[in-house]
């Protein structure tokens, strides 16, 4: 189903843990594929997540916005989407580290992102803070939509 | 995984012990919901020491149970909001308004204390 499926991206399935290299290594630690079709992932994404920011030096603060930004992506897959999958991955840009969250699904897509990107807003009967908080969450926000065809959000964290 | 809720005197006592999923949230909800009335409780104390996140669906979850417990006469307090806990809450915009809290375990049993026993006095108890 997965069209877009890149490089050490793990198939579906029960992922594996991260497989990590070691804290001293400078090689970062492999990324991890969730698929998320039900609550229940939203809640394991979160926590691989929080794994893999752990494994590369964030701190305890760091790994709870993270966790919770990862947890209102998913919620977003879940609500809107019914599934999809959320990426995980070590990020390096000029020395510096940091953690990168794709979450990715083939649904209905966002009509007005401009929209959806306002507080307050929300066509689920939820709070409306999913993405204008997944943005206050994180350091680099990005998203893409297209109606029919679905939506990738791609978020970014940078160790301090 | 369910939440165990205690009975302790007039009170609910909901220890969150791991990370809930949606489903295991709406059970807290509805279990205390109901237990309020069989056990006629008059304060309900929710502990959320040892949750990972809570997103804007937990934050919703939890006024739901206080406003639904409000009316069913009894008052909710949340403890154990940890510092970075309530820093993703706020970065969120999710500041629990409306939503008694107290620090710990503790702290939330006497504001339970003299907000009940305020209530069965009437308005006397408030002057100091």
């Amino acid at each position: 189903m997965r069209r877009e499926r890149r490089g050490a991206v793990q198939p579906d399935g029960p992922s594996p843990a991260p497989r990590l290299k070691g804290r001293t290594s400078a090689d970062l630690p492999a990324e991890n594929s969730i698929p998320v079709r039900s609550e229940a992932d939203i809640v394991f994404a979160r926590q691989k997540g929080r794994e893999l920011a752990a494994a590369l030096g964030f701190r305890s603060t760091d790994l709870t916005l993270i966790a919770t930004a990862i947890s209102e992506l998913a919620r977003n897959i879940v609500l809107y989407a019914r599934r999809g999958r959320i990426v995980v991955k070590g990020i390096e840009r000029n020395g510096g580290r940091g953690i990168m969250v794709v979450a990715r699904d083939d649904g209905p897509g966002i009509p007005n992102v401009a929209q959806a990107l306002q507080s307050g807003f929300s066509t689920s009967g939820g709070l409306g803070l999913g993405l204008p908080g997944v943005r206050r969450l994180t350091d680099e926000f990005d998203i893409v939509s297209a109606v029919g065809r679905g939506t990738i959000v791609t978020v970014k964290k940078w160790l301090r | 995984m369910g939440v165990p809720i205690l009975k302790q005197g007039y009170y609910l006592i909901a220890t969150i012990q791991t990370a809930l999923t949606d489903t295991d949230l709406q059970g807290l909800r509805d279990g205390l919901i109901a237990q309020i009335g069989r056990y006629r409780a008059r304060g309900v104390i929710i502990d959320i020491t040892a949750l990972d996140v809570m997103d804007s669906f937990a934050v919703r979850t939890v006024q739901d149970i206080a406003q639904m417990g409000r009316l069913r006469g009894a008052e909710t307090v949340i403890v154990g909001v940890q510092p970075e806990v309530a820093l993703s809450m706020v970065e969120l915009g999710l500041t629990l308004a409306g939503v008694n809290t107290a620090l710990d375990l503790e702290e939330g049993l006497i504001f339970l204390d003299e907000r009940t026993k305020r209530a069965s006095k009437g308005g006397e108890a408030r002057a100091p």
